[in-house]
Parts: structure tokens; sequence; C-alpha cells
């Protein structure tokens, strides 16, 4: 009896000993995974909901709101004497600078009245006459509601603006003004780019990936490699490459005047079209990749077994091929899917004002406004809403594929 | 003797450490580098012994921001816009500069601000093919009228200028159009003249397109960097331009703070302010000179091309930053919206 639970100990001691060991294998990968996609990301939603900037430079002006009530009328007396005595105290000018940068993006205009406040310091005699001597904007309710809204230190804003929707004077979710409403567009645009594409990849993989299977190896792999050589060239080779042949002069343009197809030369570049026809042609060899190597395993007998059955081989091939290729199928339109709704070069130099996608408004964000919460935010927004899609998939696609 | 080897030693140390210093110097790429490159780099380089390493860059300051909030700071002098070099300059992000250093008195009154060092006048301007079009087209209000010039016209992606020029073809003067572009009306009035030209627009995002627009035919005018037409011209082609209603700016050297070479840096810019070398600079591209003194070096051919020439900046319109600075997120995601009506 003794014996065997010391069996039974020792097996145990073993098999732990053995998980921890596999356990330690996996560990550099569980490393580099933390430090290159959950770090990052977790950063991406700390900066979403970050605002420390106006708690941080204006504590005594946010106490004085505090008995502002309605935030409609003139704000009290007090605030302007906060206000002038927390701009003097700020440490740097550079935390005037991002205090209004804040402000600035939540009521335009608010900047150069924030910096002229600020190097109009040290004000003399009573606060409020100075600040309005500085700025009659000082007067106007918008700008301190923009600083009694901004009081805390963690903010929805960001992403409440991502949807078009924003806080009300007094704290209320409510839509964006008409002309300030713009992503839930530009989500709806980025998704029915990126549908189309994907159909169309699928279209133009599918017949070329079955053909492929029916060629003899060695020819297989030399058109294979023919698929893979644009995918081996820059990005910006080739869309030099797409400018070059579908300007109005272009090649394609050219040649179908020649033959006598058209009389003017098509619109293919600068809108929807020309951004469809290049993402497709980048994006393809992600679609013909994997449905090649799933029609690879499937026996060609089926078919013929099929026919001579009496199937009509139109029949046979949607009933009983198309099917054994649905992991394929799957495999490539998410993978395209999800590559194209995170584009961003190809719209923005073949594309229209009206063909650009979320991350075009990230990058912009970052780079250009320097409102990186914004930015964050609207990643935020992309990657919920792929996450979304990829749950619905997995629910449609009964669990077939899984990323994670 | 042994002294003499020291001294041979320490002298030969120094030459080394003097041949090693090297600053690096951001700018926006393509033709323009190329000047910067014959103009200040290589003769920066002949005079004092300091390399410049040019890197190039799309204005992007999400990256100095980056540098400097992480105090790795490896980009010594950078070539800014207006807006980002007064923004930057508010929130910290730029040494201040020593003018005490600079030839302050002969430079343009726009080039000296508290950070950045004005280097030289851009401008968008109305462009189009003169082998295309014989009697070109004169003012914005030629560039909204389809009737007489039928064809695409190239804007760039943007609210920016576009709007500035909407307004002027609506028949605002220049000296008025940030004064109407401020109010709430003027905005909206702004917008409804450029959806008037909406169906017509096709839209830029990188300055080489416009000449290659033209030249490839199509579009039958464009807005336009000024440089850019030129260097088109110098290549062989025959691009017009109009300065009538045209915006001017300032691009600016600025120096990221906490740069190791503040010292260098400052020595770069002090050179390139010079009025030597500015001349050459506005003979290899058409942009002018911040530094007074340099027009005088220039002749009638040159100056035709310049925003600075006297006959070019009667009608034209000084870029308004601080409107830029407080409006353009707003009015830049408005536009967006806009594109989509």
């Amino acid at each position: 009896m003794a014996a065997a639970t010391a069996l039974q100990q020792q097996l145990a001691r073993a098999g732990r000993r053995r998980q921890w060991r596999a356990f330690m294998l996996t560990v550099p990968l569980l490393l580099f995974l933390m430090l290159t996609f959950i770090v990052p990301i977790a950063a991406l939603l700390k900066r979403a909901v970050e605002s420390p900037e106006v708690a941080n430079a204006l504590p005594r002006t946010i106490a004085a709101l505090d008995t502002w009530r309605d935030r409609e009328t003139a704000p009290p007396p007090a605030a302007y004497a906060a206000l002038a005595a927390d701009l003097a105290a700020l440490p740097d000018a550079s935390d005037a600078g991002l205090l209004a940068r804040r402000l600035n993006s939540e009521v335009a205009g608010a900047r150069s009245l924030v910096m002229a406040a600020y190097r109009a310091l040290p004000l003399k005699g009573d606060a409020k006459e100075a600040l309005l001597g500085a700025d009659p904007r000082w007067a106007e309710p918008p700008y301190w509601q923009a600083i009694a809204k901004n009081g805390s230190r963690w903010t929805g804003d960001y992403l409440l603006a991502s949807v078009d929707l924003r806080r009300g004077v007094q704290g209320q979710v409510e839509r964006m003004p008409d002309d300030q409403r713009v992503f839930v567009g530009i989500l709806g645009r980025t998704f029915q780019i990126s549908l189309v594409v994907t159909l169309f990849c699928l279209l133009l993989a599918y017949p070329l990936a079955w053909w492929l299977t029916t060629l003899p190896v060695r020819t297989a792999n030399v058109l294979m490699i023919l698929v893979l050589v644009p995918f081996w060239t820059s990005v910006l080779v080739r869309m030099a490459a797409w400018i070059v042949l579908l300007q109005s002069e272009g090649l394609v343009n050219r040649g179908l005047i020649g033959i006598g197809l058209i009389d003017h030369p098509l619109a293919l570049l600068f809108n929807r079209v020309g951004v469809v026809i290049a993402m497709v042609h980048i994006l393809l060899p992600f679609m013909i990749l994997p449905l090649y190597s799933v029609m690879q395993t499937v026996p060609t007998t089926y078919l013929r077994a099929a026919v001579s059955l009496g199937s009509p081989p139109l029949a046979a091939f949607f009933r009983v091929y198309v099917p054994q290729t649905y992991p394929g199928i799957g495999a490539g339109v998410l993978l395209v899917f999800i590559l194209a709704i995170g584009y961003y070069v190809t719209p923005a130099l073949l594309g229209g004002a009206d063909d650009q996608m979320l991350s075009y408004y990230i990058a912009r964000y970052t780079n250009v406004e320097i409102n990186w919460g914004m930015a964050a935010a609207l990643g935020t927004l992309l990657l919920a809403a792929t996450l979304v899609l990829y749950a619905i998939y997995r629910r449609i696609g009964k669990a077939e594929l899984s990323l994670g | 003797m042994k002294r003499i080897l020291f001294a041979t030693v320490l002298c030969a140390g120094f030459a080394a450490a003097q041949a090693q210093q090297q600053i690096t110097v951001v700018n926006f790429g393509g033709t323009q580098a190329q000047a910067q490159k014959k103009a200040y780099y290589d003769p920066f380089e002949k005079a004092t012994g300091i390399k410049v390493i040019p890197v190039e860059y799309n204005g992007e300051q999400a990256k100095v921001k980056a540098m400097v909030e992480t105090k790795k700071v490896t980009w010594d002098v950078v070539e800014a816009e207006s807006p980002d070099a007064q923004r930057g300059c508010d929130e910290g992000m730029f040494e201040k500069i020593d003018w005490s250093k600079l030839p302050k008195a002969d430079m343009v009154p726009a080039a000296v601000t508290d950070c950045g060092v004005g280097i030289f006048v851009w401008s968008t301007v109305l462009a189009y093919n003169g082998d295309k079009l014989k009697d070109g087209p004169k003012t914005w209000a030629d560039f909204w009228d389809v009737k007489k010039f039928p064809g695409k016209r190239a804007m760039r992606k943007g609210a920016r200028y576009n709007l500035e020029f909407a307004l002027m073809a609506d028949g605002v003067k220049p000296a008025d159009v940030y004064k109407v572009l401020a109010t709430k009306e003027g905005a909206e009035r702004g917008f409804k003249k450029l959806t008037e030209l909406k169906p017509s627009i096709q839209w830029w995002e990188a300055g080489a397109q416009p000449p290659q627009f033209l030249v490839a035919g199509d579009v039958v005018m464009t807005t336009a960097y000024n440089g850019r037409i030129d260097v088109a011209n110098r290549e062989g082609k025959n691009l017009k331009m109009s300065f009538a209603g045209s915006i001017y700016d300032l691009d600016y050297w600025v120096v990221p703070k906490g740069s190791p070479n503040r010292d260098a840096a400052l020595k770069f810019i002090a050179f390139t302010t010079q009025a030597s070398q500015q001349t050459v600079y506005a003979q290899s591209i058409g942009y002018g000179p911040t530094n007074s003194k340099a027009l005088e070096n220039l002749d009638a051919k040159v100056m035709a091309t310049l925003p600075t020439a006297p006959a070019n900046t009667k009608d034209a319109l000084k870029f308004n930053i601080q409107f830029w600075t407080d409006q353009g997120e707003a009015l830049e995601k408005r536009f967006a919206s806009w594109a989509t009506q």
C-alpha cells in the first residue's frame, strides 16, 4: 500500500517535471509574444484612455470649476484666479504646450489661447481682467467646459470620438456634430474595400490554384515562382508600376483605345478602382498559397468517382471538390481580409480623398496631428473590429481553422 | 623628443576627433535634398571638417517627439514645416536658438523664431502644362472654371491650402482670406466652393505627383509646390505657374532637444544662413532665400521662379501658422467627413 503511494508520488513528480520542462521550452516564445505583442497592445490601450495633461497642469482650476454647475454661464471668478496660479506654477514651457495641444483637440483655438496666456505671465492685478486682456476669448464658456471636462487623468473621450460620439457639456454621451462625424463611415469603408478585395482575390486565386494542382510538379513549381516573384517585390515598386499602367495615357488605357473599345481614357487611378486593383494584386499570393496547399491534399479520385457515378461535371465540382477545399478558402479569406483592413500606403498613393482607410487616419493622428490618444483609440477600434470578425468567423467556420 | 612625440600624438588625436565629428541633418528628400547637398552639406564639410549625414523623412514629427521623450536623440538638425516648428517649440521638443551667432539683421522677419531658423521660402501655386494650354489659367477663379478649361484638376489631399484657394476663387481678397476662414460661415463657404469642383478633382499626396500628372496629361491644371515645377522645367518640360493667390511659407531648421551635437548643429545652421550659400540653393531649386542679401546675387531668370521675388509676392498670401495650428485638426477632420459626402 505504502509502496503504491510512493510510486504514485514518484510518477506525479516525474509528470510535473516533464510538464515543467516542456513549459520552460516555450518560455522564449512566451517572452517574445509578451514583448512584441501583448506589451505594445497594452500600451496602445492605455494611450487610448489616458489624458493626464489637464489634470497635471491645472489642478487648482479644476477644483475651482467644481462649483460651476451649469457649465453654460460665465465661469466663477475664482476659476480665473486659479488658472493664473496654475499657469504660473507650470515647471516648464513645454507643459503649457502639452496642455494647449490637449485642449485644442477638444476645442479648436484653445492652443493659441493657452499659449498667449502663458506668454503673458506674470499676470498683474486682477486675474480675470489680465486673462481677458491677453485674449478676450477667455470669456467664452467652451474653453472652460473643455478644462472642466478633462479634469480626470483617465478619459473615454478618445474612444467615444473614434465612433463619432462625444461627451456633452454635462457629461452626457451624444453624437458628434454633422461635420465632425467621420470614423464610423471610414470603418465601414475600410470593411467594404477589404471585402471587395477579398472577393476578387478568391475569384482569381481559386481557378489558378486549382489549375496548378492539376499540372505536373515541375511545371507547377515554375508557375509558383511566377506567383511569388511579385510577392517578393517591394510594395512601393509595384504601386509605381500600377501608376504607369493605369494612368490616363498609360498602357491599359492606350491599349483599350487602340483596339477601339473606348473613346476616352477610363479613370482607373486615384479612385476606388485603382485601390482595389493594386490591393488585389498585392494580396493575391496570400490567397493562392493556402488554397494551393489544401487542394494538393484533395485526392482527384473523388471527383472522377462522382462523374463516373453520373453527376454532371460542374455539379460534381461544386458539390464534391469545393467542399473539400473549404479550409483553404477559409484560411485564405481570413488572411487576405485581415491584411486588407490594415492597408494604408496603397490607398494613400492610388486612392482619392474618399478612398482612405482607417489606417490612413491612424497614421495621420500619429505623425501629423501628434494626437496619440486619438491614434491609439482608432487603433483599438480597428483591433476590436478585427476580433469581432474573427469571432464571427470562428462561429460560422465551426472552428475549422484557428489562429489561437 | 618625448615632448614633441607627445604633442604630435595629441595633435593627431585632435585631428581624428575633428574628422570624426558628424551631424545628422534631416530633410524632405527628392530634388530638394540634392539642392541642399550642393548648397549646404558639401561646402559645410569642406569648410569645417564636420561630416553631414543626410536623412530623409516626410515631416513626421512623431519621430522627433519619440526621440526627445525617450532621450535618445540621433537627429541634430531637422527641416520642419512652419506649424510643426511652432507646435514643437511650444511643447519643448526643440532647442531654443541662440540668435547672437546668426546673421539676424539680414534675415527676413518670418525666419526669426524662438526655436526655428527659416531656411527657405516655398509656395503652393497654380500650375499647368504650357504645351497643352496656350492661354492658361491665371487665378483661382479660372481654376474653378470648368467650362473655360474642361478637364480634371489636381489638389493636395486635405483641407490646408485648398480652403484658402476656394475662398479666393469665390472672390475673397488674399488679404481677407484668413479673416473670413476663421468664421463659421467662412469655413462653410470654403467647403461649399470645394464641393462645386469636387467631381473634377484628382487628389495628390506627395509633392512629386503634380508635375507628373501635368506631364502625363492626367490633369489640365494643378496646385503644386513651385520648386517641383521649377525642377521639372529644368529637365526640359514647359510647365507654367501663376503666383497670383499662391500661398507662401517658410521651412525651418530646428534642433531636437537633447541633441548631443548641439554646437555643431548651430554651426551648420549659421553656415546655411549665409547669403553665399543661400544663393547657390536658390539657383538649384526655385525656393526663395531667407537671407535677404542673397537676393542681390540672383539674376532675373532665377528671380522669376522664386516666391520671394517682388513680382511674385504682390498678390500672394502668407500662410497663417496660428490659424492652422489652432484649427487644423478640426478642419482636416471636417475635410475627411466632406470627402465621403
